[in-house]
């Protein structure tokens, strides 16, 4: 039996202690200094808009973590001493381990701007943040939000919920356009404007001024202008969660350096989630990948290695989603902004300007790359089998109907798709019946 | 827009204010002819009852307050004088019970009684109740198409509002739905000038007077209209929800309340023809067996149809289609429950310990249905009168008794509906109903339904189980990458709805164990060899 300590109750720390229950009986300890229990972070806009409280981000009962004998312990770790295998807590107790794994997540960055530690100056990661900006939005006459990646939206999102004025300073010449194609991007940003949001594209943040009681009072932009403002959030993007870690001789570059196997240089010490950083990054992904869906991977990964498989990760096909506003995105492969040398793309957008899908393949050999897909549900498992695969994009729009995962009722769009996708490149594909023996094959 | 949506709000008020109001007047004159009816109706023996009771009632104008304790008080003065007599003459005792004596005795007293203005007004009292309170609703909802902005799920502010969250709007709320059930289950004598309100529609569409469930039937149907162009305005942009909508009001207005009253204007039995056993409780009650045979061919076909209903139609659509196609497609209080009801679907309680309860309660109510059932039909063909002992000290009828006014009225009515507002809007479906039980049994083993998750695009942010009225923690299936295959899950659709990550999607497929439920290891994103090589140890 060994004592598994796990730095972070996030999503990677969690599943990790999750999985080594399963498999053992190690004795696990989750020290975590944000909150009592596992919460989700991704539905912290919900809390704020009053979609859900707070105890309904935890997939777990309180009752969940002793009946599972996982030891919860509330504390911030100050240092990490790896040759006594000994944690130093804020609370001045300490804690040995036999194992160790770091998931501390990321922190919002913030670039050095003038006035970013100002009162009603933040980012939005976690609950204190959230608290944050909900004690502020309560006399808040306008707001900025500066950064236009997922969780500025979000944010942007949850206060115009509240009826206050948005200002959104993106420095990008459109929206997400880093990982967003052209036209989806145009597509999102006309649905921000259509949320009555202040998009500011191509707009940076110079400055953050403060009134007499040292809280934000105005922006200052590098178009000269000076926004009014008494809340301001900073969403310019993470980075992993690891300065405690400095002097602890842990091999740290942006995040903590990991190899697949998800150990760091010293024994018995491994890194997941959010704040791990791959020496090598895997095919096309991030070295560091700061989504939901790979701290799961990570956590169920390791725990496998501390229960005596050593096992690689090996995150399958990337796919990802999220909601902007009203629409939602889903993406399966990969569609970069724009294509490679060996790529083509088809494009098809729905006449209302909300539902659209972009397909991502290759010029020559015709095989399927990605799709991005808005306002249109489409089934990860049929994603996930046709890029394995290596399926052709005839294939794929053949049998798009087995993917759609609309629910029912709705309006159908293959037929149409087909049709554009025939006329633009002089094919005759046909739009097959959806058949559920295929969906199980 | 949001000034049309405010005056809404105070007509509303308005025409609820008239409708509280209403309770409390109104004069009552009994005749003596109508006094003399009522007592060989009831054959009321006790002759000191009889004389007291015309002495302080008849031609007198009395408030329905007043003439209900006069009867009362009367029959509690006469059932003293006879117990104390040497030689007690039983038939001369009325038995008094809270539950039963103001229904069947005060109730068809004084709902002929009713005289002066109101009478004469009833059609005014009929607009400035229902009519403002309808206009009202419409006038509260339909400006949330512009007000609630582009279309999309909009829950903002539900946990934060004193309405729907059980918050002090909420418990006077659910005062109000449950004062109400208890008069209209218990004490009807006292919502007389309601029910006159109502009168002329229930005399154009079968000739006769309303009565109290002639007033529920249009409260319910018009409750639901307007809840209902609520959820067509919330959730416009989700077509299974319109469609499910317009279905479960279609069922309501046609088949529970417009069809069974034809049906009498025509002389038939008053017949649901949606309403299945179990939940349909009476259907196998001498009184209806009876009634049903001796009504000619119809009769015949009502009952023959409401045993092929029960025993093959149910169960085949929920193989095919899941338990939703009843529960929330067809049903009348699963219609309420997702008109009325959806303001309050977040309440439900998503804990082990509520699913515990949960089935040992859903289907104790089911196993008492179906002995009491049992047992009225062993007396029907053993010919045994109904109220005869049959052991224990029990009748039939007082086992019948005791499940309409546990089951029937206190579980489905006061706190099924009553406790929407702290509880839930499924409260009875999820724990009491004797038919979702048994739907809930065939769906849960031998069903097509489920509720898909998609792959592992789960972020566990809540949203689903949060509002699955049901009380199913959908998300502890949905983050594990396993479908969705409970009892209890009504296809409501609404966890698909609000689902931000689009990972749930209602489907009937094959049916075989693997597909319904196995969870797809490979899509929570670890790669295949890995999973081979886990499954190889
Ligand atoms: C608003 C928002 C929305 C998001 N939406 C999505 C989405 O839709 N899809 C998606 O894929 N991803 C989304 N993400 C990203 C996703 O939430 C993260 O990738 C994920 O939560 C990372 O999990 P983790 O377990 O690695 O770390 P975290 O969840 O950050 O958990 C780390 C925990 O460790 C604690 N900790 C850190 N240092 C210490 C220390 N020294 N001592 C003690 N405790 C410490 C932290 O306080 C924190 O509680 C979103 C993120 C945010 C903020
Ligand atoms: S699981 Fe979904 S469809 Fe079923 S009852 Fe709950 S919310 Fe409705
Ligand atoms: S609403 Fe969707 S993403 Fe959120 S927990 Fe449920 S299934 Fe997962």
């Amino acid at each position: 039996m060994k004592n598994v300590v796990i730095i972070g109750n996030g999503i990677a720390g969690v599943t990790a202690a999750r999985h080594i229950r399963k498999k053992s009986n190690h004795k696990i300890t989750i020290i975590s200094a944000e909150t009592d229990y596992f919460f989700s972070r991704t539905a912290l806009m919900y809390i704020f808009m009053g979609h859900m409280k707070f105890e309904h981000t935890q997939p777990y009962e309180n009752w969940f973590w002793k009946k599972n004998r996982i030891e919860l312990v509330k504390a911030y770790v100050d240092s990490v001493n790896t040759d006594a295998k000994e944690l130093v807590l804020d609370n001045g107790t300490s804690l040995n381990y036999d194992d160790l794994i770091i998931a501390t997540g990321s922190k919002p960055n913030k670039f050095g701007w003038p006035g970013q530690d100002l009162k009603a100056v933040t980012g939005m990661y976690s609950k204190q943040d959230l608290d944050t900006i909900t004690h502020y939005s309560k006399d808040c006459h306008r707001a900025v939000i500066v950064g236009g990646g997922l969780i500025g939206i979000e944010m942007a999102e949850m206060l115009v919920s509240k009826n206050i004025p948005v200002t959104f300073l993106v420095r990008e010449t459109s929206f997400w356009n880093k990982v967003l194609p052209a036209e989806e991007s145009e597509m999102i940003n006309r649905h921000i404007k259509e949320h009555h949001i202040d998009l500011r594209l191509d707009t940076n943040l110079v400055e953050i001024l403060s009134d007499e009681n040292g809280r934000a009072k105005a922006v200052v932009t590098d178009k000269g202008e000076t926004i009014a403002c008494n809340l301001v959030g900073l969403t310019a993007g993470v980075s992993p969660n690891v300065s405690f870690l400095k002097d602890s001789g842990i091999d740290l570059d942006r995040g903590v350096l990991v190899n697949r196997q998800l150990e760091t240089n010293i024994p018995n010490v491994y890194a997941i989630g959010d704040c791990a950083q791959q020496h090598q990054a895997i095919g096309e992904r991030r070295a560091i990948e700061a989504v939901w869906y790979t701290g799961r991977m990570m956590g169920e990964t390791v725990a496998r290695t501390i229960c005596g498989k050593p096992s690689e990760y090996q995150p399958g096909q990337w796919f990802n989603s999220a909601k902007f506003l009203d629409i939602e995105y889903q993406t399966y492969g990969w569609v970069w902004a724009k294509p490679r040398e060996n790529e083509a793309r088809f494009y098809w957008e729905h006449k209302d300007g909300k539902k659209c899908i972009h397909i991502n393949y290759d010029k020559d050999s015709k095989e399927f790359i990605g799709i991005n897909t808005f306002g249109i549900r489409m089934r990860h498992q049929k994603f996930d089998q046709w890029l394995h695969e290596k399926q052709s994009v005839h294939h794929v729009l053949e049998h798009l109907k087995d993917a759609n995962f609309d629910p029912e009722f709705y309006a159908q769009h293959e037929d149409e798709i087909l049709a554009k996708f025939n006329l633009e490149n002089g094919t005759d594909l046909k739009a097959k019946k959806k058949s559920w023996k295929r969906i199980f094959a | 827009m949001k000034t049309i949506k405010n005056t809404g709000y105070i007509i509303t008020f308005l025409g609820f204010a008239f409708f509280i109001g209403s309770l409390f007047v109104g004069t009552y004159k009994v005749t003596p002819k109508a006094y003399q009816q009522w007592i060989d109706n009831k054959g009321i023996k006790s002759e000191i009852f009889i004389k007291n009771t015309q002495k302080e009632l008849v031609n007198k104008e009395l408030s329905a307050w007043k003439l209900s304790n006069i009867v009362l008080d009367n029959f509690k003065k006469s059932n003293t004088y006879h117990k104390n007599q040497s030689n007690i003459d039983w038939n001369k005792v009325v038995h008094v019970k809270w539950s039963k004596t103001s229904k069947e005795y005060i109730y068809p007293l004084i709902r002929n009684a009713a005289t002066g203005w109101f009478v004469n007004h009833t059609s005014l009292w009929f607009f400035l109740t229902f009519g403002l309170t309808i206009l009202g609703g419409l006038m509260v909802f339909v400006p949330d198409y512009k007000l609630l902005g582009p279309p999309g799920i909009k829950n903002n502010g539900i946990f934060q509002h004193s309405a729907t969250n059980r918050g002090i709007i909420g418990f006077i709320t659910a005062f109000f739905f449950i004062s109400f059930y208890i008069l209209l289950y218990f004490f009807p004598n006292y919502i007389i000038n309601p029910i006159l309100a109502v009168n002329g529609v229930s005399k154009a569409l079968n000739g006769n007077p309303a009565s109290q469930w002639f007033l529920y039937g249009f409260m319910y149907c018009s409750v639901m209209t307007v809840f209902a162009v609520r959820m067509f305005i919330k959730y416009r942009h989700n077509k299974y929800q319109t469609i499910r909508t317009a279905v479960v009001l279609f069922f309501q207005i046609a088949f529970a309340f417009l069809i069974p009253e034809i049906l009498v204007a025509f002389n038939k039995p008053w017949f649901d023809f949606k309403n299945a056993w179990p939940l349909n409780y009476t259907f196998f009650f001498d009184w209806n067996l009876n009634n049903l045979l001796n009504s000619g061919n119809l009769g015949i076909f009502m009952l023959v149809w409401g045993i092929v209903l029960t025993a093959i139609v149910v169960p085949v659509m929920v193989y095919f289609y899941g338990k939703r196609w009843y529960c929330s497609w067809v049903c009348g209080c699963g219609g309420l429950a997702e008109t009325l009801g959806d303001p309050y679907r977040q309440l439900s309680d998503k804990s082990l310990a509520a699913w515990k309860i949960e089935r040992w309660l859903v289907h104790g109510v089911l196993v008492f249905a179906i002995a009491m059932t049992g047992l009225t039909l062993y007396v029907y063909f053993a010919e045994i009168p109904s109220w005869k002992e049959i052991g224990l000290g029990i009748s039939a009828y007082d086992v019948q008794n005791w499940y309409g006014f546990l089951i029937g009225s206190m579980f489905a009515g006061v706190i099924g509906t009553g406790f929407y507002p702290i509880l839930g809007n499924r409260v009875w479906c999820r724990f009491g109903c004797p038919l979702a039980a048994y739907l809930g049994l065939v769906q849960r083993f031998k069903s097509r339904f489920r509720i898909t998750t998609n792959g592992g695009q789960c972020i566990s942010c809540g949203n689903c189980s949060t509002y699955c009225e049901q009380g199913i923690d959908v998300r502890a299936y949905a983050q594990k990458g396993q479908n969705i295959v409970r009892a209890s899950c009504v296809g409501c659709g609404i966890c698909s709805a609000v689902c931000p990550r689009g990972v749930l999607k209602l489907e009937n497929g094959p049916d075989t164990g693997k597909t319904r439920t196995e969870v797809d290891d490979i899509l929570l994103g670890n790669n295949i060899d890995l999973l081979n090589m886990t499954k190889k140890k």
